[in-house]
């Protein structure tokens, strides 16, 4: 296939090449960048939690008097506890995708002048960290008497606490945590455990492996940690024990008010958390469908009108011994160098496209993966699009060129 | 002639229906996709205070303590109680307001109904002159009500409706938690759009700032009112020290507190800055404080600025809309450029007959105006659809989601601009054919 009279023929039609070049550049640009944003999305949407979600729920209740809070945590385990299908009962402040966060500055430093690294903490007594299940890489979990009481609405003065792998790595760097120290404020935290995952309760926007720092402090809630429970039960079982769980609970205790907003099976607690990324990949997943179909009405309309026009060329063409592949050949080879065109416009857009996203969210540089995936679709839809109009050219019979018009 | 234009346009445009279809459905869900999104941006974007917003400003110190670590360039976003009270006592400003929220349980008398969480603001009687709230029933607490700890509360049409059937409620009481106050004032609907006097921590947020357009609290008593009966169910923005019990915040080494001032001049703007840098450099002497130099007074607009209040989703997906409006600008130009190059011979004919060039782009252009508005009519109902769909979202702004006048105009203007626009250069393009050489093809 000679490519030159292709292209003079191109030259003859600048704007329109032009034109349909620029949009499947514009395509290009937001296809690739489109598609890095849901992979992205996807990634943050697998993000490991490190606990049985399908297995434990939360059960979080407002409105007690502070005063009576130990007293409501013996009722609430009391009566949770008693109800059919419940393994375990246990009292933590918070879990993986629920509303109720806290973060707070940590550091290695013992004069505690800079506070590098920002974790979420999760306070729990023994059945919490049995039900949650780490899984632990190294170190032991704490004895019965390293459960010690809250000072300070914070946490003990001295706990042995569990950390995650991603958090040891990025306090220590290269060095084994166990039994190193950490401080906040005059609260000091000492390593006894490095556990594999444990997600802390809201992981997103928080930057690469941060949504994993989290800090597990054994705790004797007493009266400082109360309305805030953990439940486990069988998979199958959850949602009922789930649903008898909320409706016992104004029997256990008629003081309290249920937060429903931040009470639930954990796994539901994720889909929750995750759903405006769905509806974000929804939106995208739109756009390039939107895309892809308007830009294949733009190269179906563009060579039907180029077919028509050269009707007596591809009839003289046909006449002076042109076979139909030959003239197939002819529009498809013009729709690839087109939309080459296009994508080497496409390619710079792309990045720039990047850029802007870059300064809106946290997206690192376009990975040139994207790019050549992004080619090779609009090649093929290129393809496709021009295959009606070029086989309806190759349909002309020789005889036209005797006609005139 | 114009009519004698349309009427030449409307036969072209039906001579080619698919060919017009195809163009009319492009720029229709351009603009439908464009319009949605620029509908969402332009109501997460606005003025939360027309007219006002110039002279409300946010006062900020910095209450860190001396020999802190972390210093941020930055002062904290609030303020801890001693500074804002001070601040606040001062009355250096031509109004004040000091607002913190928590949650609360809330309880009435007489009524039939299980106690529920809502959301109380401590403000002061200022809050409603300095915010334009509107009222159904009743009106604000005075002045006196805050230096007197008064058991008052104005509360939202939305909890009125709930807990009175929205009758009037004046003079009943309500309960909070553990304490009875009379209701003073019922508000008229109200939504700030964003709810700006609660903004803070943007900078920390990473984009997610839908929660920023969440409804107004549910109930409002006087900042000291709400100290005493929420104690011990305050949130803290930041600590140094984490507080001795849990929620109880007074005198603690917390910010979480805000100040909102109303100054409206120049001169008075200047002399609040100095007074804020005075009373810094006063606390800095007494040792209280770490840093003197770091006092901000941002103006509403500049503060929300500040926060990147816009959630990052819509700014994304306002960029993607407009990417794609382009694109099908792109395809409406290739598409109508194939169409008048078609009617090369009608065109030569018109030419030749006496047609000037100006004419012939005018009935083009036409032509190209027509598309815009069948496809600014489909962009449209595409936009009443997307708003619908934001609404069905699972965000704090959804169901703010709505066109307005100005967004209905704007819908069409967008649409006619871009095709015209679209139709400007294969107009041109009809207009230089040569009607000798088309003529001779005929």
């Amino acid at each position: 296939m000679q490519i030159a009279p292709i292209l003079a023929a191109l030259r003859r039609h600048r704007v329109a090449t032009f034109l349909i070049a620029l949009e499947i550049a514009l395509a290009c640009a937001v296809l690739c960048n489109a598609c890095f944003l849901i992979v992205n999305r996807i990634q943050s949407m697998q993000m490991v939690s490190g606990v049985d979600e399908s297995a434990l729920a939360f059960i979080a209740v407002d409105g007690y008097a502070p005063k009576r809070a130990a007293d409501l945590n013996a009722r609430m385990v009391a009566g949770l506890s008693a109800l059919e299908g419940v393994k375990a009962v246990g009292i933590i402040n918070t879990v993986p995708f629920d509303g109720r966060a806290a973060m707070n500055g940590v550091t290695t430093d013992p004069n505690r002048q800079h506070y590098d690294h920002t974790v979420n903490t999760y306070l729990g007594d023994p059945a919490s960290l049995h039900m949650l299940g780490l899984r632990l890489l190294a170190g032991r979990l704490p004895t019965q008497d390293e459960y010690r009481p809250i000072v300070d609405s914070f946490v003990p003065k001295d706990s042995l606490v569990l950390v995650t792998r991603s958090l040891a790595d990025a306090l220590w760097p290269g060095q084994d945590a166990l039994g190193k120290e950490f401080w906040c404020v005059d609260f000091h935290f000492r390593v006894i455990g490095v556990v594999d995952h444990l997600a802390i309760p809201q992981p997103e926007g928080r930057g690469p492996g941060r949504g994993d720092y989290s800090v597990f402090v054994p705790v004797l809630p007493q009266d400082q940690l109360a309305g805030t429970y953990l439940i486990q039960a069988a998979p199958q079982d959850m949602p009922r024990v789930y649903r008898e769980a909320m409706m016992a609970v104004p029997k256990i205790a008629p003081e309290v008010v249920y937060d429903h907003q931040d009470s639930g099976i954990i796994g539901d607690l994720r889909r929750l958390y995750f759903r405006s990324d769905r509806a974000m990949i929804e939106i995208l997943l739109g756009v390039i469908l939107a895309l892809t179909l308007v830009t294949a009405l733009g190269i179906v309309g563009l060579a039907s009108f180029w077919v028509q026009q050269r009707r007596r060329q591809i009839g003289i063409r046909r006449a002076i011994g042109a076979t139909r592949a030959d003239i197939l050949r002819y529009f498809q080879t013009e729709n690839f160098l087109i939309v080459s065109m296009g994508i080497v416009i496409g390619v710079v857009l792309a990045y720039a496209l990047n850029l802007l996203l870059m300064k809106t969210y946290e997206v690192t540089h376009l990975p040139a993966a994207y790019l050549l995936i992004s080619a090779v679709a609009l090649w093929v839809l290129g393809q496709f699009a021009v295959l009606g109009p070029a086989l309806r050219a190759a349909g002309v019979p020789p005889v036209v060129a005797t006609r005139s018009g | 002639m114009f009519g004698y234009y349309l009427d030449l346009a409307w036969r072209s445009l039906k001579h080619s229906k698919v060919l017009t279809a195809l163009m009319v459905l492009a720029i229709a869900v351009g603009i439908g996709a464009s319009m949605t999104t620029l509908t969402v941006m332009h109501l997460l974007s606005g003025d939360p205070l027309p007219g006002r917003s110039g002279s409300i400003f946010y006062a900020q110190i910095d209450a860190t303590p001396p020999l802190s670590p972390n210093h941020h360039d930055e002062p904290p976003d609030m303020l801890d109680d001693r500074s804002a009270v001070d601040l606040w006592r001062a009355h250096r400003a031509d109004r004040q307001t000091l607002v913190v929220e928590s949650p609360v349980k809330i309880a009435a008398q007489d009524v039939q109904q299980p106690p529920s969480m809502g959301m109380l603001l401590s403000s002061t009687a200022d809050f409603f002159t300095m915010f334009d709230v509107p009222f159904q029933y009743g009106g604000p607490w005075s002045a006196d009500d805050d230096m007197r700890h008064s058991r008052v509360a104005v509360i939202s049409a939305d909890l009125n409706d709930k807990l009175f059937g929205g009758a009037d409620s004046v003079g009943r009481i309500l309960r909070l938690r553990d304490a009875d106050v009379r209701i003073v004032g019922v508000m008229k609907p109200w939504r700030p759009t964003p709810q700006f006097y609660s903004v803070v921590g943007g900078r920390f947020s990473h984009g997610q700032t839908a929660d920023y357009y969440a409804k107004p609290q549910d109930v409002y008593t006087p900042f000291f009112t709400g100290l005493d009966i929420n104690d011990g169910h305050f949130e803290q923005f930041n600590c140094w020290s984490p507080p001795k019990v849990a929620g109880h915040l007074v005198g603690a080494g917390c910010v979480w507190i805000g100040l909102w001032v109303e100054l409206d001049s120049a001169a008075k703007v200047r002399a609040y800055r100095a007074f804020l840098a005075d009373y810094a450099a006063q606390q800095k002497a007494a040792g209280r404080i770490g840093h003197a130099d770091n006092t901000r007074l941002r103006d509403l607009m500049s503060w929300l600025q500040f926060n990147q209040v816009v959630p990052s989703d819509v700014r994304v997906q306002t960029w993607l809309a407009l990417s794609f409006l382009v694109i099908c600008l792109c395809n409406t130009v290739g598409l109508l450029l194939v169409k008048f190059l078609r009617r090369g011979g009608e065109i030569g004919i018109r030419r030749a007959l006496g047609a000037s060039r100006r004419q012939i782009f005018l009935q083009c252009l036409m032509e190209a105006g027509a598309i815009g508005v069948l496809g600014g009519a489909g962009g449209w109902l595409l936009t009443l659809l997307g708003l619908e769909w934001v609404r069905a979202q699972p965000v704090a702004y959804a169901d703010l989601a709505h066109m307005d006048t100005a967004m209905f105009g704007a819908t069409f203007l967008l649409a006619l601009l871009v095709s015209l626009a679209a139709g400007a250069v294969p107009a041109l393009h009809a207009s230089r054919i040569a009607p000798a050489l088309q003529l001779k093809t005929l």
